[in-house]
């Protein structure tokens, strides 16, 4: 791997270098507990039925024969659950609605998707509940249903919710329809914008819903006592969201419910909601039971968010030098069966990489009989990158003009404006594109058939809430403890941050995830917040630490505080004229730590600021079988401004793992759903997520310029990465072909088709 | 409750009479591989399931005459790892090596492959173009059939109830004969074939083809020998002439359907392309076989 | 219906247990031994979570009925390091970052033993084929190949 450090003044001893994780051997060893591995005596197994339909009302629900199942102990429905008022709380862009919400979990007055949970059947064996749920009567009354974007957006569309009226629109429709909501980031004149252009391109693009793919279903283990409380395991990528929505669409006091974080399999976003959750706490109250509940991976495709599919429209004008003077874009999302695409996201991040004083950006998020969408990494930026970096593209072979030399041209840097308001606060993305100009593969000639694309790509990164807690063992060795549960390894660079603020090896650190009655709050691990803000609330704690280990040393050598200082690992005087004292270990202080003050230890927590975006741009190489419209990737380079690499081949890891995502989503991946609505591919027989034997080494190229706000210079690096492989690699298959493919995922049938149309 | 019987016959006979006693549904469980997902899924619910992988004459793999008896029951892996049978029929071996994952391919059969009948089954065409005999043990006792007469539509066999595939012969091989099967597959594993072209041909001293056999899978609702393609090059040198007139003719046999593998106007194109790769495969190692 | 009863060796261990006829190998292992270092992922065998090897045969155990153990040989992730010794594919995939989520990891070591018992000095594009019956959604399976090739290395004392 390559890297590119810029100003980085301090020398690092642990952090950027690559040790073993502490979760590592449980997991090489089947040791670890994932969600479906906990067990508790007496368990009862829960199954949910599921609508066949697309769209339907639910006449009645007949539960009688079910019940009458010898081993059957308790059968749920969406009555059960209590209502909430509609209302969307929170921040505009992350807006929950619990009206929905409990819906999206058990249906009540209409299925809404085909795999929707209509019951949850509590039983003594998994084969008795599976048996129960096939005795449950449901009489339906199927509705016509609408899947693609543009079909839920006629005038004509069967409509989802019959009082739906379009939001962000005034004044606002009269009539109801499917559209949730309209959107619009606009700055400048538009029209005078492409007035100036000496090139415009314009064109539409779609996409198909893709699901995140994570390797382990949903599970989890409820066990409610009959005292109020109740305790859960579960897999996900933060147990204080799960315990915030299970309590509140269960009716429970927060303080009531503990989450225990399993081990998780896999989330990259779909696992920061919960499904199975809030049924297995309701039924384990209503049997008094342990309830546990692991979803199929049939029902995993069918039943939860994928990504939405779009329809979008792209315009974008430059000059002949290559400044982007005006660039437009239409981006119409699927929601799935309930408002929240994340098509806020989209229509913010398509321009947020380059600098363009006009830009008129307009999402729309439409609701269509499908599963509700849920974030998926980077929610919503792939989707609008795949039609801007492609248009950009088309403009740049106009112009003649080499594409990567075209966005170092526009780069945003610290100071450009955005389309949304704020101004952009790092640099970081020029950097990115310099690297790839200068590296040899891009020299690299091509033969027959190949091609290659360029694309870049961009996330927000997120900040937020996080807490940890550090404490000095008696024999000096450390624990920390935080609530962010841990998906890519980051107990190991927590534990790394830790070691080097504390001086001590990495080796002396225990690094763990916390229930959460055990440690303060944590928000999700997404969003690549966790090693920027949690890593602040580690260091933070680290601090406090420090400072009270120079007290203690302070009262070791019955001097001032002040003559004491911390360095390496040690406590010393800070000059020989305080005296002559051996330097003081952790565990020389931790060892007399009762005559000193009692346990040494301390929590800090953090709402972070100041995070900075990740920017990705990567080139990819491709060659395309004429007769077959097969595409290999031949050679793959992703660069990403990382800020501070604190685990140098786990930041790598998360650039390989995003762009491999990418590649699934360009080339194979997507829902395909039948006439009746339902989906034809769910499973990973014929949803095709990339095998070992597709691909080749991908190369991961850690760019660091650092984030002063943070004391490591960390940056967010789960996301960017999965930004641009789809716009590169349809520009490396235009290259090749010389056809322009605006459809994903663009399979064999579609580039063989594009080739022969020619 | 889903009642299920399971029982492990040591002999043909046995199983057979097993089935026939049975009112309800029987199955026979070979690999497994496609089975435990039918059963999984609730589309089949057999009352008898029959694991037939201890019966002897099922697991043998022998040279038998110049040619190979191959039981129904010898697992892919087990296929793969004879180098003999691989060196007489690398064709039958591209299927065998295609099938799943080589955890599949662990367990799956030729027998089950061929009797699960999915017309994109990976070893059957270059088992039909090997000419290959099914031997057949059933409630009148034994007979055999060319395999492309045991698929009869998707799921369906034209073996009646109490019937098994005990074990396949492949006939002796000619001098300068080679065999092939290519399949195309959006991903280059783990999939199940878009189209896929088993070839054998054979020829004499002067390099003309003397005798071939093209069967097409996944294009139809059974996997289809395709005599005209054969004629396409029997006679000739397999030059590109050859090749273009074998490739329209599988094109022109193919009449595949729109599914979420793949479209009509697809698959007719590729069956063309991969019919005349598979013929220049073979080609070359009937070259090479001396 | 009635259960089987089944004597088998996992691990190197005599096991014995009830099964009905109709459950997986995989459903064994995890439900009824609460060896769940197998994991489940689809219940189909497209994904290779549940890979063990069955008479010293690699398969995936959701596609294996439990009955079918009887008289046989199970090798499990539980059983491939010796007391506190790592197997070396074990140690290799720590070095090299093989895992993220490690969901994915049990099936993969299983695997990959029984790729370099049968062939120590695999190419690259030899490990890829052998483990395309392997889905890893978290680390595009670069550092992936890069251990087993490291471990085929050592074991070849290279």
């Amino acid at each position: 791997m390559l890297t590119n450090t810029k100003d980085i003044q301090q020398v690092m001893k642990v952090v950027g270098t690559s040790p073993v994780r502490p979760d590592g051997v449980p997991k090489v060893t089947g040791q670890a507990q994932y969600g479906a591995d906990y067990s508790l005596p007496g368990m009862l197994w829960a199954k949910v039925l599921r609508s066949p339909h697309a769209h339907a009302r639910i006449l009645s629900v007949d539960t009688s024969k079910a019940l009458a199942l010898s081993g059957v102990k308790s059968i749920i429905l969406g009555s059960d659950f209590p209502e909430h008022p509609f209302d969307y709380v929170g921040p505009e862009r992350v807006a929950q609605n619990y009206w929905h919400m409990t819906r999206n979990i058990m249906a009540r007055e209409k299925a809404l998707f085909e795999g929707h949970a209509i019951a949850a059947v509590a039983a003594t064996t998994a084969a008795i509940a599976a048996e129960a749920v096939s005795l449950i009567d449901v009489k339906y009354e199927v509705l016509p249903h609408c899947i693609d974007v543009e079909d839920a957006m006629l005038p004509d569309a069967p409509l989802l919710f019959e009082d739906m009226i379009t939001r962000g629109v005034e004044p606002a429709p009269s009539k109801p329809s499917n559209i949730s909501k309209r959107l619009e980031f606009s700055t400048g004149d538009i029209a005078a914008g492409f007035a100036s252009a000496d090139e415009v391109v314009e064109m539409s693009f779609k996409t198909a819903a893709v699901h995140q793919g994570y390797i382990e279903p949903h599970s989890c283990l409820a066990r409610y006592g009959a005292d109020g409380q109740c305790e859960l395991w579960s897999a996900s990528q933060g147990h204080f969201v799960v315990r915030a929505y299970t309590a509140k669409l269960v009716g429970m006091e927060i303080g009531n419910l503990l989450v225990h974080p399993a081990e998780i399999g896999g989330g990259f976003g779909g696992k920061t909601v919960v499904y199975v959750e809030p049924m297995a706490v309701l039924l384990s109250r209503k049997t008094g039971l342990p309830v546990k509940i692991m979803m199929g991976r049939e029902d995993v495709f069918k039943s939860t968010g994928p990504t939405s599919g779009s329809s979008m429209t792209v315009k974008i004008g430059v000059k002949k030098d290559g400044t982007i003077v005006a660039a437009e874009g239409l981006f119409k999302f699927q929601a799935g069966a309930f408002p929240g695409s994340p098509v806020m996201n989209a229509t913010m991040c398509a321009f947020a990489p380059y600098i363009i004083p006009n830009v008129k950006s307009v999402g729309f998020d439409v609701v269509s009989n499908r599963p509700k969408s849920a974030a998926y990494r980077a929610p919503g930026s792939p989707i609008s990158a795949f039609a801007v970096e492609s248009v950009l593209d088309i403009l740049a072979k106009k112009i003649g003009m080499d594409p990567l030399k075209l966005r170092l041209k526009n780069a945003v840097k610290a100071g450009s404006p955005t389309a949304w308001g704020p101004k952009h606060s790092h640099d970081g993305y020029a950097e990115t594109i310099q690297v790839l100009l200068d590296h040899p593969g891009y020299q690299k000639p091509l033969g027959k058939n190949q091609g290659r694309g360029v694309a870049s790509g961009f996330w927000f990164n997120g900040g937020g809430e996080s807490t940890a807690s550090v404490h000095i063992n008696e024999d000096g060795t450390v624990v920390i403890a935080t609530g962010s549960m841990d998906v890519g390894g980051s107990r190991a660079s927590m534990a790394l941050m830790a070691a080097e603020t504390l001086g001590v090896p990495y080796e002396s650190v225990r690094s763990t995830v916390a229930d959460t009655a055990s440690i303060g709050y944590n928000h999700v691990t997404g969003g690549s917040r966790v090693t920027y803000a949690t890593g602040i609330a580690v260091v933070e704690a680290c601090n406090k630490v420090i400072e009270d280990l120079r007290l203690r040393a302070s009262l070791m050598w019955d001097t001032d505080i002040k003559n004491v200082v911390w360095s390496d690992g040690y406590a010393k005087p800070v000059d020989p004229s305080v005296g002559n004292f051996e330097p003081l270990s952790l565990k020389a202080i931790a060892g007399k730590r009762a005559v000193t003050g009692g346990p040494i230890g301390y929590e800090a927590s953090t709402n972070a600021g100041g995070q900075a975006p990740g920017f990705s741009t990567q080139f990819v190489d491709v060659e395309v079988d004429p007769e077959t419209g097969h595409v290999k990737i031949l050679q793959f380079v992703a660069a990403q401004d990382v800020g501070r690499a604190i685990h140098r081949d786990y930041c790598a890891g998360q650039i390989v793992g995003g762009v491999v995502q990418g590649i699934g989503w360009a080339l194979n991946e997507e829902y395909i759903y039948d006439s009746k609505g339902r989906l034809s591919n769910a499973g990973f027989l014929d949803y095709r997520i990339p095998v070992a034997s597709d691909l080749p080494m991908i190369e991961a190229v850690l760019v660091e310029v650092p984030n002063p706000s943070h004391p490591f210079g960390v940056k967010g690096v789960g996301e960017a990465n999965i930004v641009p492989p789809m716009a590169a690699i349809a520009n490396a298959i235009e290259n090749a072909i010389g056809r322009r493919m605006t459809e994903l995922p663009m399979s064999p049938p579609r580039v063989l088709a594009a080739i022969d149309a020619g | 409750m889903m009642e299920m019987r399971f029982e492990t016959p040591k002999t043909a006979e046995a199983a057979s009479a097993l089935i026939a006693a049975t009112p309800g549904l029987s199955k026979i469980f070979s690999g497994g591989t496609d089975l435990m997902v039918h059963m999984r899924s609730g589309n089949i619910k057999p009352e008898l399931v029959l694991d037939i992988k201890s019966i002897a004459e099922m697991n043998v793999i022998a040279v038998e005459n110049g040619g190979y008896r191959v039981g129904a029951a010898v697992n892919c892996m087990q296929l793969l790892e004879n180098t003999a049978f691989a060196t007489m029929w690398p064709g039958i071996i591209d299927g065998a090596n295609l099938v799943g994952s080589i955890q599949v391919r662990g367990r799956a059969t030729l027998g089950g492959n061929l009797c699960n009948a999915s017309p994109g089954a990976d070893t059957v065409p270059a088992m039909i173009a090997a000419g290959a005999i099914a031997s057949i043990v059933g409630p009148n006792g034994r007979r055999e059939i060319p395999v492309e007469q045991v698929p009869a539509g998707p799921g369906k066999t034209s073996l009646t109830k109490g019937e098994l595939i005990v074990s396949f012969f492949l006939p002796k091989r000619a001098p300068h004969s080679g065999d092939a099967y290519l399949r195309f597959t959006p991903r280059t594993e783990m999939d199940i074939a878009v189209v896929g072209v088993g070839l054998s041909l054979t020829l004499d001293a002067n390099g003309v083809c003397t005798h071939a056999r093209v069967s097409l899978g996944a294009v139809a609702d059974r996997a289809l020998l395709v005599p005209e393609a054969a004629a396409a090059l029997i006679g000739t040198t397999v030059d590109a002439v050859a090749l273009a007139k074998l490739a329209a003719a599988a094109s022109a046999a193919a009449r595949p359907i729109d599914d979420k593998r793949g479209t009509k106007v697809f698959r007719i194109k590729v069956a063309g392309v991969l019919a005349r790769r598979a013929a220049e495969k073979a080609l070359a190692r009937a070259k090479g076989n001396n | 219906m009635s259960k089987h009863h089944v004597t088998t060796v996992i691990n190197g261990d005599p096991v014995e247990f009830l099964c009905q006829p109709n459950v997986s190998l995989l459903d064994v292992l995890r439900n009824e031994l609460n060896m769940t270092g197998t994991k489940e992922g689809c219940g189909t065998g497209d994904c290779g979570s549940c890979s063990v090897t069955l008479d010293g045969r690699l398969v995936c155990s959701c596609l294996v009925l439990g009955v079918e153990a009887h008289g046989k040989t199970i090798q499990t992730i539980e059983g491939m390091a010796n007391g506190e010794t790592l197997h070396v594919l074990q140690r290799k995939f720590l070095e090299h970052a093989a895992l993220q989520c490690g969901i994915c990891t049990p099936g993969f070591l299983i695997a990959a033993r029984s790729l370099l018992e049968r062939n120590n000095n695999p190419t690259e594009e030899e490990v890829r084929f052998w483990l395309a019956g392997n889905l890893c959604r978290c680390t595009g399976y670069n550092n992936i190949i890069t251990a087993v090739l490291e471990a085929a290395r050592e074991m070849r004392g290279a």
